[in-house]
């Protein structure tokens, strides 16, 4: 227990702070930090304040411009449009941060197995070249298609279409990670503490734990940021072509699929979706670029 | 290198075997009925039947391995014949055929293919034209106004997905100012001046939607490229020989910059046709996308299977060309 403590003091501690120090120096991560914030914030604690039930249908408000009761204006059944959007991102963000979740564990847990094992690196480093190989969207597109109906069975109509889509897009952006804490794994192995860890007949599975994962973190930090983002943006498309989420439980990629039929009379369904789907993975790619230069150590010793 | 590739041909063969068997398998074990839309009122002797009429009452691996035997020897085998015109054995060879038109599915995929290779094959090109020509004067000019601006629009345009930037500019060009048709028109054929012009015009949006895209994700290539390439000492060799600058930057650093970025491009080209799958669904382009997602919709199994295989086997084609043209271009790399 002190133990575990003393080493999450050691990753925040100085050089915690150092990172961060740099982190700020970068203007495009700062604002992007910002603007994620602001984002989270109005998503998670926006539908308090903007108390209107995005699926209220009222026909007589339809198709509304922006007013003050609607800031977003509705949609062609006088649903309000800024309580959509809030409602839509919380399960975007929720997607994005699932997928990343997974993608990271698959990745690391490939990464640092076929790194650090070496009877394991070549068939591991096959199967990351083969899916690497596969034509993933479509793959993707297909496999939603054919396993949506029976998850949705057994996993009710919302659950099972986020676990396929979730599971869905970590099988299939893990290779990346993968490939990056390999690398990180091999050049840590060959340093000496490492051997040190070894000669004190300290366990393999122990010494990937406490040795090795700690100082391949920063890579799988950047990858994780940029997981998010791609993440999103795969959930998106496919809720765009119409293989995401159902219309009653709309994502921001679902709303703007829904708008486009009606982006004549109403442009605001397509722009504000679309618009929170952009800002958020900018705001997560410009925090990713950001980090990766605070944990470069040639920006350090600027 | 010609043993190199050699070898590298020879590998991709089990590895596209492996992917179709994967393709394949997933299409199969995957637990919907291709006959579940029909009405219940089918009797069930005339459904086996028709399970029969599409090749469904046989086990697996013989499905697979006759897939196997249409695709890789009796399609190209047609196409050869249609191309030159020589009768090569027997001419009524099984094809692969789509379940929902009950046309061969290569016949499909020829009459999409020119769409997209036009609407994004174009926007391919234009994205490399253009970046790099752009990288190379970020990286030249580093830290200056210019350079700022072109990382700042790279990143948003490689953010901001290509179905938003689509979706705007259809309202803004489309819907608000009626510059640019919104759906692309098939049927139109280029025959005369103004034919010409509608076919530029309805191609301008989703070119232009692409190009953005390419062009903000090569550039960052191509700049990261030239950096590396400027500060090496045979830069410095080069200037105080007193080579003119233009000669150092256009001839020694950008050559060099090129080739990393000549395998980033090879490497996309597979992109164009999966990247083509959401430009194609927003402008309404009938290309091979639009194909995918009909199939996928329809459950059309031989095609999704054919065009996603298709898909495959160009990123395999494509990266063994990368990985070639890299020891081709670059003396320093060999693969022996």
């Amino acid at each position: 227990m002190s133990e575990a403590a003393l080493d999450t003091e050691a990753v925040s501690g100085p050089a915690g702070r150092q990172v961060w120090r740099q982190f700020r120096r970068h203007p495009g991560g700062v604002v992007g930090l910002l603007v994620l914030v602001a984002i989270v914030l109005a998503v998670f604690v926006g539908p308090y304040l903007h108390g209107v039930d995005p699926n209220r249908i009222s026909i007589r408000e339809r198709n509304q411009a922006p007013t003050f009761v609607h800031p977003f204006g509705t949609d062609n059944l006088g649903r309000d449009l800024f309580a959509a959007v809030l409602a839509g991102g919380r399960v975007s963000l929720a997607v994005g941060l699932a997928a990343m979740a997974l993608t990271l564990a698959l990745g690391a847990s490939i990464g640092v197995a076929s790194g650090y094992w070496r009877r394991l690196d070549g068939p591991l480093m096959r199967l990351t070249d083969l899916f690497l190989a596969l034509p993933l969207l479509p793959l993707l597109l297909v496999v939603i298609t054919l396993f949506r109906e029976p998850l949705r069975a057994a996993f009710g109509p919302s659950t099972g279409i986020f676990i396929l889509i979730v599971v869905g897009i970590g099988m299939t952006s893990w290779m990346h990670t993968a490939r990056i804490v390999r690398g990180d794994v091999l050049a840590v192995k060959r340093q000496e503490f490492v051997l040190a860890a070894q000669a004190s007949g300290m366990r393999a599975r122990r010494i990937v734990i406490k040795h090795v994962l700690p100082n391949v973190l920063s890579s799988i930090l950047v990858s994780a940021t940029l997981g998010i983002a791609s993440a999103i943006i795969t959930e998106s498309t496919l809720s765009f072509l119409g293989l995401g989420f159902p219309p009653d439980f709309p994502t921001w990629g679902r709303l703007l699929y829904d708008g486009v039929s009606f982006m004549q009379i109403t442009p605001a369904r397509v722009i504000w979706p679309g618009l929170a789907i952009s800002l958020t993975v900018l705001s997560v790619n410009f925090i990713g670029d950001a980090i990766r230069d605070a944990l470069d150590p040639r920006a350090l010793r600027r | 290198m010609f043993a190199y590739t050699v070898r590298r041909l020879l590998t991709a063969i089990p590895v596209l075997l492996i992917i179709s068997f994967v393709i394949f398998s997933l299409l199969t074990l995957a637990p919907n009925d291709p006959l579940g839309d029909l009405p219940l009122t089918i009797p069930p002797e005339v459904r086996a039947q028709m399970r029969a009429a599409l090749g469904l009452n046989q086990p697996f691996l013989v499905r697979f391995a006759l897939w196997l035997h249409q695709f890789f020897i009796n399609e190209p085998l047609n196409l050869l014949q249609a191309w030159t015109g020589l009768d090569i054995g027997d001419g009524n060879r099984l094809r692969v055929l789509s379940w929902a038109t009950r046309s061969p599915v290569v016949d499909l995929i020829v009459q999409r293919l020119p769409q997209t290779l036009w609407v994004v094959g174009l926007a391919y090109l234009f994205g490399v034209l253009l970046a790099v020509p752009i990288g190379a004067l970020s990286a030249y000019r580093q830290h200056s106004w210019f350079d700022q601006i072109a990382a700042f629009v790279a990143m948003v345009g490689y953010s901001v997905p290509t179905f938003f930037t689509g979706v705007v500019l259809i309202v803004v060009f489309s819907v608000k100012l009626q510059w640019f048709p919104s759906v692309y028109n098939t049927n139109l054929k280029v025959t005369d001046w103004p034919s010409f012009v509608a076919q530029v015009r309805q191609m301008f949006l989703p070119v232009l939607v692409l190009t953005l895209f390419n062009t903000s994700q090569i550039s960052r290539f191509v700049r990261a490229s030239m950096l590396d390439n400027l500060h090496q000492d045979y830069v410095r060799t080069a200037r105080a020989k007193g080579v003119k600058e233009r000669t150092v930057v256009l001839v020694h650093v950008l050559r060099n910059s090129l080739i990393p970025v000549v395998t980033v491009v090879a490497l996309g080209v597979p992109t164009i046709f999966s990247g083509a799958i959401v430009t194609e669904q927003i402008f309404r382009v009938n290309g091979l996308g639009q194909l995918l997602i009909t199939a996928i919709q329809g459950g059309d199994l031989p095609l999704v299977q054919t065009l996603t295989f298709i898909f495959a086997v160009l990123i395999v084609l494509f990266n063994l060309i990368a990985d070639v043209l890299y020891g081709l271009l670059d003396p320093r790399i060999s693969y022996e």
